[in-house]
C-alpha cells in the first residue's frame, strides 16, 4: 500500500507556510500507511563550503555535541548540530565524502540518514500524525517536502526501513509500490560499493540511483534506466535540491496524481491528499502517464516530461 | 432539492441516507475532497449531483440512480454499476466502469487506463481519450471513445464492441477492427446522443473480438 505526497511551492509567500500546508496532505495519506512516516524537507541552504547531515540514533538522549565536536576535531573543522527528537541536524565545512566515511566507521549506531546543503530528512516508526509532530514540522518554512506514509510488506517496520531513502546529495526516493527484484539488484550493488542499512527493497530503488547519479548519469536519465533494471510496481518521487521529479512504472501499476495551481505544485497517491491544499478545487489536475518523468524546480519550472 | 456535505455528515450517513431513499427525488452533495465510495450501493431511481471532485471507486455499484460528477473522479468510477446513469464532468482515473453490468457511463473528458476492464455489459461513453489496456477482457456492452485509444485496447476481448473516433496506438491480443455494420452504427448513434456527444457516428472504427483466443471450440467439442 502506502502513500507518497510532494509539495513545491511556487509562491515564495507561502514559504514559511510549508509545514503547515503540508500536515493534512501527510495526515490523509494515513490509512495508506500507518506503520511509520517519513519527510524529506529542503530549507536553510548552508553557506558555501559548507554540508548539513541528517543523523539519527535511537536514544533520545544521546550526546550529539560530542559528536559534532569530534567531527571539528578530527577534521579540524568548524561543526555545528541542532538535536531534533531521535535526529539531529550537523552542519560541517569538512568534506561531505570524508564525513560520510568517518561517521559510518567511527559511530557505527549513529544512521546517517540524508546529506546535502538543503534537504533535511525525518523519519520514524509511529502514526504520521506523530512522526509530524515530535519532529516539530508544522511550523516548519520551506520551499519543498516529500513524505511517505508505510505501510510494511518488503521488509519490517523499523526506522532504518522508513522512507524517504537518501540518494545522494540533496537527493531522496520516496516510493509507492514493491519491487521484485531487489534482493538480486542488492547483491549487484554491493558489489560496486553501494552500501545498505535495510533489507527494504525502496532502499534498493534508491541505491540505484545514487549508483547512477555518482557515475555522472543525470537525474531523469537514470529514473529512465530504472525503468528497464527495476521489476515491479512504483511511483517514484525524487526531491531535488531545487524541486521533485515523479515518475510511475510502465503499466501504471500505482496510482499517482498530480495538480498545479499559481501558487504550488502538489503529487500525491491519492487526490484526496490534495484537496486539502487552498484552491485545489480550481487546480490543473492530471494523472500523470506510465513511464514518463514529470520534474519541478526552480530553474525548470512548468513539468517537463 | 436535499443537500449534504460530506465534512459535516461523513460517507456512512450520506450512503445510508441515498442508498434505498424513495422520498426526496433530487440531491447535492458537497465538499466531496476526494474521499472514496461516495453514493455507492445506490438502489433507487434519484438523482444525485456531487459537487467536486472524488475519489475512488464513486457511484460504485449504482442500480437506478443517475449520479453526476461535477469534477474529476478517482480509479474505479462507477465500478460494477448494474443500471442507471453515471455522467464524469471532468476526467476520470484507471478502471472506469470495470465489471459494470448495465447502465450507462459517461465520462466529458480522458478516462485512463483500463477503462472498461472486464466490462459486462455496460455502455460506456468517453467525450475525451482513454489510457493503455482499456477494454481488457471487455465481456459484453459497448465501449464509444470520441478521442484516442492507449495502447492494447480490447486485449483478450470477449463480445464487447468498441468504437473508437481517433487514434489506436495499439491493438491488444485478439482484437481487430471489425465492420461497421448498420445495426452497429445504430448502436453508437443512440450512445452518442444518449451520452450528448456531438460527434458524427460515420467518424469511428469498430473494434472487436478475432475469436482465435477462445478455448473451446464447438466443432472440436469431441475432443475435449
Amino acid at each position: 500500500m502506502c502513500g507518497i505526497a510532494g509539495l513545491y511551492l511556487k509562491n515564495p509567500e507561502l514559504y514559511s507556510k510549508l509545514g503547515e500546508l503540508y500536515q493534512p496532505m501527510l495526515i490523509e495519506m494515513t490509512s495508506r500507511g500507518p506503520d511509520s512516516a517519513g519527510v524529506a524537507i529542503y530549507r536553510d541552504p548552508v553557506a558555501e563550503g559548507e554540508v548539513k547531515f541528517s543523523l539519527a540514533h535511537s536514544a533520545l538522549d544521546y550526546d550529539w555535541v560530542a559528536l559534532s565536536n569530534s567531527v571539528s576535531s578530527a577534521f579540524g573543522a568548524n561543526s555545528r548540530i541542532q538535536q531534533n527528537d531521535t535526529h539531529a541536524i550537523l552542519i560541517t565545512d569538512a568534506n561531505e565524502q570524508a564525513v560520510d566515511a568517518w561517521l559510518r566507521e567511527t559511530y557505527t549506531d549513529v544512521r546517517i540518514v540524508g546529506s546535502g546543503t538543503t534537504v533535511e530528512i525525518y523519519k520514524e516508526t509511529g502514526l504520521p500524525k506523530d512522526v509530524y509532530q515530535r519532529f516539530n514540522l508544522a511550523s516548519a518554512a520551506g520551499h519543498h517536502i516529500i513524505g511517505h506514509t508505510r505501510m510494511a510488506t518488503e521488509s519490517a517496520v523499523t526506522t532504518a526501513g522508513s522512507h524517504p531513502f537518501a540518494t545522494g546529495a540533496d537527493l531522496c526516493l520516496v516510493h509507492n509500490g514493491s519491487l521484485s527484484n531487489h534482493n538480486r539488484l542488492r547483491e549487484q550493488l554491493k558489489r560496486k560499493g553501494v552500501s545498505f542499512g535495510s533489507q527494504n527493497d525502496s532502499e534498493v530503488a534508491a541505491a540505484y540511483l545514487t549508483w547512477k547519479l555518482r557515475q555522472g548519469v543525470s537525474l531523469k536519465d537514470a529514473l529512465e534506466e530504472a525503468l528497464d533494471d527495476l521489476d515491479g510496481f512504483f511511483t517514484f518521487c525524487v526531491g531535488t535540491r531545487d524541486g521533485f521529479a515523479v515518475m510511475r512504472d510502465p503499466i501504471a501499476c500505482k496510482h499517482a496524481v498530480m495538480a498545479e495551481t499559481d501558487d504550488w505544485v502538489a503529487m500525491a497517491t491519492e487526490y484526496r491528499a490534495i484537496a486539502v491544499l487552498p484552491g485545489a478545487d480550481n487546480a490543473r489536475i492530471w494523472e500523470p502517464k506510465p513511464a514518463t518523468v514529470y520534474s519541478w524546480g526552480r530553474d525548470n519550472t512548468g513539468g517537463t516530461h | 432539492m436535499s443537500s449534504l456535505d460530506l465534512q459535516v455528515d461523513g460517507l456512512r450517513t450520506i450512503n445510508s441516507t441515498l442508498q434505498f431513499q424513495t422520498e426526496q427525488p433530487d440531491w447535492t452533495i458537497t465538499s466531496p475532497m476526494g474521499q472514496h465510495a461516495i453514493a455507492c450501493g445506490l438502489n433507487t431511481p434519484i438523482n444525485v449531483t456531487i459537487d467536486g471532485h472524488t475519489g475512488f471507486y464513486a457511484a460504485g455499484m449504482n442500480q437506478h440512480a443517475n449520479v453526476t460528477i461535477n469534477g474529476h473522479t478517482g480509479v474505479g468510477c462507477a465500478e460494477n454499476m448494474m443500471s442507471g446513469t453515471v455522467r464524469v464532468k471532468g476526467n476520470a482515473s484507471q478502471a472506469a466502469g470495470a465489471t459494470a453490468h448495465g447502465g450507462l457511463l459517461v465520462i466529458e473528458g480522458d478516462a485512463s487506463s483500463r477503462c472498461g476492464i472486464s466490462m459486462k455489459g455496460v455502455d460506456i461513453v468517453v467525450g475525451g481519450s482513454v489510457g493503455h489496456m482499456s477494454a481488457f477482457m471487455a465481456q459484453i456492452g459497448n465501449l464509444v471513445v470520441c478521442g484516442d485509444a492507449g495502447e492494447a485496447l480490447g486485449d483478450s476481448i470477449y463480445e464487447a464492441k468498441l468504437f473508437v473516433a481517433g487514434s489506436v496506438e495499439s491493438l491488444g491480443a485478439d482484437c481487430i477492427e471489425k465492420e461497421m455494420t448498420p445495426e452497429n452504427l445504430a448502436i453508437l448513434t443512440d450512445l452518442l446522443e444518449r451520452a450528448g456527444m456531438d460527434k458524427d457516428p460515420q467518424d469511428f472504427k469498430r473494434y472487436g473480438s478475432a475469436r482465435t483466443l477462445y478455448n473451446f471450440d464447438i466443432d472440436k467439442a469431441d475432443e475435449y
